[in-house]
């Protein structure tokens, strides 16, 4: 027997019984960022594929989103800040050890292609409002309109985009594969929590992000052809996830003590039924065999298997955010 | 220059002295501390044994929190004592969820604060505050650069051990049996 018990108190807030500093403002951080990565990862591969006419929601209607998504993700991050006016500092250099640092320098730059991505598809936008019969929302295109009529600067860096798009779309495939991936690699950088701290949690993460994001395609398009190949392809990362999950478990049971207890976690400890049932079941088996129905045929509709997936997503961050600091060094 | 600390866990009473004196010297808020200590219940019944063990940052030679910050905040100065700079920490947490000995916490304003091995007084050649006011005398400070240093030699003399050594951090705070 070995106990182990405090003599002086020590009751600071989120240190103990385990670390708990970080819950609902990363979690859903991690969770914007990876679907904000999957639908550009969509619009950029598309859109150097030739596929612009053919996908238009793809390419240049879901990418709008992109910029609220990461706007709304970015504002949490400082939110979750305790020294907020201190914001600043992270980009006073660039720490190629810190996947932070490396995350806040992608996020300037997604962030900045992101808005500018869909504003040089502004003529196909209104067209695109037209065409559903969303005339009430014509005030945003007109309002970029007079932007760009009366500040010739905003002109310009749109007609450079549009005229070097292709060169522009490399960097941005490059940065979204980076924030989908940063996400993951951000957790597993932290040793001190067995469960985040395997290998898999960055492919993991980038392969739900851009799971979330097919299916934020495949809700929102209008397009039965987007709508179906957005299906199957989200199919196919389902059964990615599912082997990586998989993969993240075995390994962890075959390691030492600590990654052991990680996994019991999942297996028979407290995030069990959430993470089998609800994670598991509902959010990537259920809208997987729905996609496969409709494939067969079967009227279902869309929205359905898409919401399940982006529910799981987000309930996936959550679950690894908190069961990832329950897991810790065990002192005896 | 490695500075390192050597606490004999058998002399050690509890009595929290290091405690104290560590927020005073350091102007700790009401409520935290910097260092703690830990009693350890062994055995099985009637063979119980118990030691005490005086807990701080263990700054270590493998630096998880330094290598997590995002801005360089969280530092390496000579002699190996890991330093926050307060204007430079932004709070993210990052730092706290790296080390495996929660010696880190959030100061109420803001920014990460932890054990400095009270780099200030070690400057001017004293022994950090926890460890001149110990009554026991059961923690020693010093070089492990310097093979004459009182710690070198306690090192070389007794078994000892360190706090999660499979966390990979390398942690410079040696208990001695």
């Amino acid at each position: 027997m070995e106990e182990r018990l405090f003599q002086t108190a020590r009751d600071i807030e989120g240190l103990y019984p385990h670390v708990h500093i970080w819950g609902f403002p990363i979690a859903t951080y991690l969770f914007l960022g990876g679907l904000a990565a999957g639908i550009l990862l969509f619009a950029t591969i598309y859109y150097l594929k030739g596929k612009a006419e053919d996908m238009p929601f793809t390419v240049k209607i879901a990418p709008i989103f992109t910029f609220i998504i990461i706007s709304i993700g970015l504002f949490l991050l400082v939110y979750d800040l305790h020294h907020k006016l201190y914001v600043w500092r992270l980009f006073t250099r660039f720490r190629i050890e810190s996947p932070m640092s490396w995350g806040a320098w992608t996020l300037v730059g997604v962030s900045i292609f992101s808005l500018l991505w869909p504003l040089s598809y502004i003529d196909d936008i209104e067209q695109y409002l037209y065409r559903r019969g969303w005339k009430n929302l014509d005030w945003i295109t007109n309002f970029i309109r007079n932007l760009e009529h009366r500040f010739a600067p905003f002109r310009w860096t749109i007609l450079l985009f549009r005229k070097y798009r292709t060169f522009f779309a490399y960097i941005l495939l490059f940065l979204s594969i980076i924030l989908g991936i940063y996400t993951g690699i951000l957790l597993s950088a932290f040793n001190a929590h067995p469960l985040w701290n395997n290998p898999i949690l960055g492919p993991l993460f980038l392969t739900s992000g851009v799971s979330t994001g097919s299916a934020f395609v495949m809700w929102l398009s209008n397009n039965k052809k987007e709508r179906k190949l957005m299906s199957t392809i989200d199919m196919a990362l389902i059964a990615t996830e599912l082997f990586f999950i998989v993969h993240m478990i075995m390994g962890m049971q075959a390691g030492p003590e600590a990654f052991k207890e990680a996994a019991h976690l999942f297996l028979g400890g407290q995030f069990t039924v959430v993470f089998w049932v609800l994670f598991v079941g509902f959010g990537l088996v259920l809208p997987f065999i729905l996609e496969g129905l409709e494939m067969r045929g079967f009227h279902i509709p869309p929205a359905l298997p898409a919401l399940l997936v982006l529910a799981g997503g987000y309930l996936f961050r959550y679950i690894i955010v908190l069961a990832g600091q329950m897991s810790e060094y065990p002192f005896n | 220059m490695r500075y390192a600390m050597a606490i004999e866990v058998n002399k050690c009473v509890g009595c929290g002295d290091c405690v104290v004196a560590c927020q005073t010297e350091n102007n700790v808020p009401l409520g935290y501390s910097r260092d703690w200590i830990i009693e350890v219940v062994k055995g099985e019944y009637p063979n119980l044994f118990m030691h005490f063990e005086s807990q701080r940052c263990n700054h270590c030679e493998d630096t998880p929190c330094v290598r997590t910050c995002p801005t360089g905040a969280s530092h390496v100065i000579e002699g190996g004592i890991v330093k926050v700079a307060h204007d430079e920490c932004i709070g993210c947490g990052a730092c706290i969820e790296a080390c495996p000995y929660d010696a880190r916490y959030f100061h109420p304003d803001g920014y990460v604060d932890k054990c400095t091995f009270c780099d200030h007084r070690v400057k001017d050649g004293l022994d950090p505050a926890c460890v001149s006011v110990c009554p026991t005398h059961c923690m020693h400070f010093g070089d492990l650069d310097d093979p004459d240093s009182e710690i070198s030699k306690l090192l070389k003399e007794r078994e000892h051990y360190t706090l999660l050594p499979e966390a990979g951090t390398k942690p410079q705070i040696y208990y001695l049996k």
